[in-house]
């Protein structure tokens, strides 16, 4: 992975570049953001940049604020400081480039509308006011069905599905966007084992095609076998950089405090557990 | 020529029909009570329109009554916001002093216009044939039917042309935004919208009727479908047979045409509620579905909730 690299020595420990970005503007990048709830801050003074192509874990501990940064990213709710540039442009001007999925709680699943109809919004960024989706965005939608092995569901109402059907139905509609950067909010909240394995494949290929991801992540286990970039966050930023440098005992006690051995442990054992996994399926 | 019976049925269709196509999204957005507050809270738009221009016009006092429904919403979710209050507190304290205010200005002005506290609350239907409008000489007819049909035609070209943006928003507000889409100018056409066709059905059914057909018709259609334009003009459907079910009901036991409109909009709810093949009551006994939204659920729509 020549990019990963070229990257990494772009990018020290705190993700400040260390070389100007000149030509190439990065997909994200965040300057001194500050979120607060009634005068409590959430998130304190968040900096960073996303490299291109990168595969990007956001974890910590509950509470830390990783889905209040992403929806700050996406604008879903206001920052008392700081400003979110999208390759090198207000959000507002980008929304077509970032696919956003949100937790799977956030929206209502007794609505009265098809599979097929929620996957064809991904369409409508790419559609004027009053506009119409064409016979090409139905295919597109189609496609992205398929893509995620939802295709024979289309014409089912979106509650008479599983939860790992609903998520996967959640990604096709992102997929069917076609953006080039990819937000995705506990993707893996509540998933069965295959929809997992659909879901991480998916985003190895988005990867693999220069687009930009990141997920906002619960399990630590997973995250070495399965990201290329990890951002350690509890309110403030601990570390976000390459999973090789960043990823280490060090930061995630940084991170989760006195809760680590567990978890250092846990992450010693993952990949003995690996295998056992992998034997299950 | 259309007899006086004929012109009270089409005002109840033209109302009816109107309502229930905005009353579908504000039940699919969770905010049906915001007709509610909306129909009470355009009372001192209504009356302070009709002290200027000292008397019944009606443009005046549907553009008075449209400033005072934005407003209703505006204020409503901006004490919600900068406030240290719930959204639905918010609207119970925006739409109660409003028409408050509204009554106090009928009852101040009261012995130089002529607003009938009654009619403003139940309506009358039954005046609708006498209230004609003249223009340069001639009958146009009953002038409500004018108005409501103008307003019939204002919702549907805005729910067709701007139907993947609502169906969006109504989905999901936060989907629509991160989608770009323009939620802020779906979130206050819809209102603009639902102020519109209160203040015009206002005459004919008043303000607490109107809330009956804007939310239950489309409530009993969602028991039916669960496809959105199936929603829409099944919701229609049952708003024009308690149109024409409740002229006839209230002429046979001799009553408010209005009441009896809303009282049969009430029974095809129950019927619906009880009978319905796939969210009936007895149809999901039938098939042990039965069961009752957790205390959790709840909380989690309440979090989630947004705007």
């Amino acid at each position: 992975m020549d990019n990963v690299d070229q990257k990494q020595a772009a990018l020290t420990g705190k993700g400040r570049p260390a070389v100007p970005a000149s030509s190439h503007n990065p997909p994200i990048e965040v300057h001194d953001l500050t979120v607060a709830y009634d005068q409590k801050p959430v998130l304190w003074d968040i900096d960073f940049e996303l490299p291109g192509g990168s595969l990007t874990a956001i974890v910590g501990p509950n509470g830390a604020g990783k889905s209040t940064l992403v929806k700050a990213i996406m604008g879903l709710i206001p920052s008392s400081s700081g400003y979110t540039l999208i390759n090198g442009k207000p959000l507002d001007k980008q929304r077509k480039n970032v696919a956003y999925v949100p937790q799977r709680e956030s929206v209502d699943w007794d609505f009265p509308i098809s599979v097929m109809d929620v996957v064809l919004m991904g369409r409508y960024p790419h559609l004027r006011l009053f506009q119409r989706p064409s016979r090409h965005d139905r295919e597109v939608t189609m496609n992205a069905l398929r893509e995620m092995g939802m295709d024979e569901y289309h014409k089912r109402q979106i509650s008479q599905l599983s939860g790992g059907q609903q998520q996967r139905v959640f990604l096709a509609r992102a997929l069917a966007q076609d953006a080039s950067i990819y937000i995705m909010d506990e993707p893996l909240a509540g998933v069965d084992a295959a929809t997992e394995d659909v879901i991480f494949q998916k985003m190895k290929e988005l990867q693999s095609q220069n687009k930009t991801v990141v997920v906002v992540h619960h399990d630590l286990q997973s995250v070495p076998d399965n990201f290329n970039w990890v951002m350690l966050l509890n309110l403030r930023m601990i570390a976000c950089g390459p999973v090789s440098s960043t990823f280490t005992d060090e930061n995630l006690q940084k991170t989760y405090g006195g809760r680590l051995n567990i978890l250092s442990q846990m992450i010693e054992q993952s990949r003995k557990q690996r295998f056992v996994r992998e034997s299950d399926a | 020529m259309i007899t006086s019976t004929g012109w009270i049925i089409i005002t109840g269709i033209l109302v009816a029909v109107s309502c229930a196509l905005v009353g579908t999204f504000l039940v699919l957005r969770k905010m049906s009570l915001m007709g509610d507050a909306i129909s009470h809270a355009v009372l001192p738009g209504i009356v302070i329109a009709f002290l200027l221009t000292a008397g019944r016009n009606t443009f005046p006092m549907l553009i008075g009554a449209g400033i005072f429904g934005l407003f209703t919403v505006w204020l409503t979710e901006e004490l919600s916001k900068k406030g240290r209050i719930f959204h639905d507190a918010s609207m119970g304290i925006v739409f109660t002093t409003l028409f408050a205010i509204g009554v106090i200005l009928i009852s101040l002005f009261a012995g130089n216009v002529d607003i009938d506290q009654e009619c403003v609350l139940y309506g009358e239907i039954a005046y609708v044939p006498w209230d004609l409008w003249i223009w340069q000489g001639t009958n146009m007819g009953p002038r409500p039917v004018w108005i409501l049909g103008m307003v019939l035609i204002i919702n549907i070209t805005f729910i067709t042309s701007m139907y993947k943006e609502l169906k969006t928003y109504s989905f999901s507000p936060q989907l629509a935004t991160t989608l770009g889409l323009p939620v802020t100018l779906i979130h206050y056409g819809l209102m603009g919208t639902v102020s519109f066709t209160t203040i015009a059905s206002f005459e004919s059914v008043g303000a607490i009727l109107v809330v009956a057909l804007l939310i239950v018709p489309p409530a009993t259609a969602y028991l039916l479908t669960d496809r959105l334009h199936r929603l829409l003009l099944l919701s229609a459907f049952f708003g024009i047979t308690s149109a024409i079910g409740g002229y006839y009901l209230a002429w046979w036991i001799n009553s408010s045409i209005a009441g009896a409109i809303a009282v049969l909009t009430g029974i095809q709810f129950a019927l619906v509620f009880l009978l319905s093949p796939k969210y009936g009551l007895l149809g999901r006994k039938f098939r042990g579905q039965v069961r009752y939204k957790s205390a959790e659920d709840t909380i989690l729509q309440k979090e989630t909730t947004f705007m």
